[in-house]
């Protein structure tokens, strides 16, 4: 062997290694048999003790996927998905739900403190109220008392359809119908659990809420669903952070996030997503298939994205809003890297209804070694919406020779009176920077992680505080390896 | 400190740039490079400091008792040696101050010392801003983003203030000053003048030169140094341009 190929071998195996949250909890699981029927959804709905109406809901979610086709149109090259061959449905065995955080299965505890969260630190110090999920139950809920004397109601979405059956029915599937795409649908049919809130008319809710999701069960596909309320006057900031552990097989990932913002509300969702993205030559990595869409009802309400995707073979994901109320904004802030062989198509949709709505959409695409990275935007101008405005900043790093980025904006404006405003550049980390910062001491590979930071500082600023910290770190090991 | 002996230097288009370069600068020990454009005093800075795109075909280099041309460009930074850009590059995105603690820790970890918080930092920054008359808005600016062409400079001599290098290389710091300006970078490098301590200057001016003392000047005429003097060369210099240091050679 050759010594150039012996270094590359090397190199390889330590790119194959060095995904950090590798590893994988030995914890029985209770699953449902693998395929996708009547059967299956209804195996799903009564496992969770769920009401007829929710049954009907998923049936007929199911119905509608059945007749739909795995959408094509996105950048991205995927083997076929056998919907068939995966399971739907797989729960730590555990008798009732955790009272406490005592009550616990150490064991989940330990693959917390793995990812960095330990849960009891968490509920101790930082002042983040965590609802973690783990697979498809949710393990614990932390500061769920002192959020309650204020009213709001912090749980997992089976938590929520027993104890705030109303509130669920009023606004599921109302922001993401169930037959608003095929993977929307297929979540719809079989979503296994995800994080509820409700925030009060007028309170402001004092922390972050945050949900660490993981996928843990090997062939599960995970299938999160989320809604978040803020109504009047209210504001919620909300955290999402994933990981996966490592496996061969692509993992399907196809959640859905709802988003409702009342009058005068304020809802900021802030994602950061370091799934498992395959190794350097593309096997294995979570199929990472996410509608978030977030619906300013109420005037003068505001929904800020923000997201930082590092992780998952294949992103396909376009958090939106729906900018219903006069004077409401929308926000998108958005990082991806993709490195090795990841696949990007991410990007996001402002539709403007009411009259002098806003929406401000800043994206980072950065690529390195084969990655594609595509943005796909759309902004839509309804007749109504006057005085409506968009500002489109989109801006693409290419690391080395072999990597791609594209754009795809579509604007479609259908009211004379507004004003919309796309900017795109595309560079590269120049030879002369990377220099320049060597010349000062620091490391190719430090560098490149700080050349790649500043390029993203005005999406990172976004980010609360702790998690900025931990996307930088994330942006850096992204990026290993990505110049030779 | 610095042995440079027949030194040889090509583009990757096989150009040869550097032809024959040598010079011995010891510690303690100012030197001036003068020499019209384009003679090589930038590529010479450039080849010494480890940058990438020379091929260097001839001749050694030791710095410090050490072969320089064998380490990469940021070892040989973390071993002291510094180059003041004649055209400092920008960063968009990045802080200034982040980026100098960065850099200043990255050195400070190499040499076994322990690495400066954010306060620590402050505090000794402060002082050297002081120093230099900077303003500390240019600290929280992206690096050399929208900078004057002399708050780059400036800029190129705070690093260097921090950094405290063994061997300082400054590319035309002083080009496009203005005279109180000038009298700041010369406090700066005058600064850091110690045993220890060397400094190549590159220069089109005297007038720096009135300022920082040097040892020695040296004249670079198309890639080799045609002739070498103490102070009085370069006021020669100044006098009767490049032509006649040509001829004398
Ligand atoms: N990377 C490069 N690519 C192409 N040409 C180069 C490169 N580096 C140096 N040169 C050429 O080598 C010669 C010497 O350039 P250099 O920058 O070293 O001159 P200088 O003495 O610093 O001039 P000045 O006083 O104008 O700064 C010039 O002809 C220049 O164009
Ligand atoms: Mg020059």
């Amino acid at each position: 062997m050759s010594a150039s190929s012996e270094t590359l071998q090397t190199l390889r195996s330590l790119a194959r290694e060095s995904y950090k949250y590798g590893f994988i909890t030995e914890i029985d699981a209770e699953a449902a048999p693998p395929g996708l029927t009547e059967d299956t959804v209804r195996f799903i709905s009564a496992k969770k003790e769920e009401p007829a109406w929710l049954l009907e809901w998923r049936l007929a979610a199911f119905r509608a996927w059945c007749g739909m086709a795995q959408p094509d149109w996105a950048k991205l090259q995927l083997t076929p998905i056998d919907y068939q061959a995966a399971t739907y449905y797989s729960a730590p065995r555990q008798s009732a739900g955790p009272k406490s955080i005592d009550e616990v299965d150490p064991e989940l505890l330990r693959t917390y403190e793995k990812l960095g969260i330990p849960l009891r630190e968490r509920e101790i110090l930082a002042g983040v109220a965590v609802d973690a999920v783990f697979d498809s139950i949710s393990v614990a809920t932390t500061f769920k008392e002192q959020l309650g004397e204020l009213g709001i109601i912090f749980c997992s979405m089976g938590e929520a359809v027993r104890e705030h059956p109303e509130l669920v029915r009023k606004y599921l599937g109302t922001v993401v119908p169930q037959n608003d795409n095929f993977f929307a649908a297929l979540n719809s049919a079989v979503f296994s659990d995800g994080s509820f809130a409700y925030v009060p008319p007028g309170v402001r809710c004092p922390m972050e809420l945050s949900t660490y999701f993981r996928i843990n069960a090997a062939k599960t596909g995970q299938f999160e669903r989320t809604l978040l309320i803020a109504d009047a006057g209210a504001y919620v900031s909300y955290l999402e952070g994933c990981t996966a552990p490592q496996r061969d097989e692509n993992q399907l990932h196809a959640a859905v996030v709802e988003l409702i913002a009342h009058e005068d509300a304020q809802v900021k969702y802030s994602t950061v997503q370091n799934w498992y993205p395959g190794d350097a030559e593309g096997r294995g990595g979570i199929y990472n298939f996410v509608t978030k869409r977030g619906a300013c009802r109420g005037a003068r309400s505001k929904i800020s994205w923000t997201q930082v995707e590092t992780g998952s073979a294949i992103t396909w994901k376009y958090p939106s809003c729906v900018l219903e109320g006069d004077h409401s904004v929308g926000e998108f802030y958005s990082v991806a890297i993709t490195n090795n062989r990841q696949q990007a198509d991410t990007g996001t949709k402002m539709i403007h209804i009411g009259s002098d709505t806003r929406s401000t959409i800043v994206s980072k695409g950065i690529s390195a070694g084969r990655g594609q990275n595509t943005y796909r935007g759309l902004v839509r101008v309804q007749p109504r919406a006057r005085g409506a405005r968009n500002h489109t900043q989109c801006d693409s790093l290419l690391i080395g020779e072999r990597c791609g980025a594209h754009t795809v904006p579509y604007i479609e404006v259908r009211n004379p009176s507004a004003r919309v405003e796309h900017e795109a550049t595309a560079s590269r980390i120049s030879e002369e920077q990377l220099f320049y910062c060597r010349q000062r001491g620091l490391t190719t590979e430090d560098a490149i992680s700080l050349i790649v930071n500043g390029f993203c500082r005005e999406v990172l600023k976004e980010l609360p505080m702790e998690f900025a910290v931990e996307a930088q770190k994330l942006l850096a090991v992204s990026l290993e390896g990505s110049v030779g | 400190m610095l042995e440079v002996t027949n030194l040889h230097a090509r583009l990757n288009d096989g150009r040869e740039i550097l032809r024959g370069i040598d010079l011995s600068v010891k510690a303690g020990e100012v030197h001036a490079i003068m020499g019209p454009n384009g003679s090589g005093k930038s590529t010479l800075a450039a080849v010494l400091a480890g940058r990438e795109g020379y091929e260097v075909s001839e001749g050694s280099v030791s710095y410090l008792g050490r072969d320089l041309l064998v380490m990469p460009a940021d070892e040989r930074a973390r071993e002291g040696l510094f180059l003041a850009f004649q055209y400092p590059i920008e960063i968009p995105g990045v802080n200034n101050m982040y980026f100098l603690r960065t850099a200043l820790n990255a050195q400070r970890r190499h040499r076994g010392e322990p690495e400066l918080d954010a306060g620590q930092f402050l505090r000794i920054v402060r002082a050297r801003l002081k120093l230099l008359d900077i303003g500390e808005d240019l600290l929280q600016r992206a690096v050399n983003v929208g900078f004057s062409g002399g708050e780059k400079k400036r800029n190129e001599i705070l690093q260097m203030a921090m950094l405290e290098p063994r061997l300082a290389i400054l590319d035309e710091t002083d080009s496009g000053l203005d005279i109180d300006a000038l009298k700041l970078v010369a406090r700066g490098v005058n600064e850091q003048r110690s045993p220890e301590r060397a400094i190549v200057v590159i220069t089109h001016y005297q007038r720096l030169l009135d300022y920082v003392e040097p040892d020695r000047v040296h004249v670079l005429q198309r890639g080799r140094i045609i002739q070498s003097g103490d102070k009085a060369l370069a006021v020669e210099l100044e006098r009767r341009g490049y032509g006649a240091a040509e001829e004398a050679a």
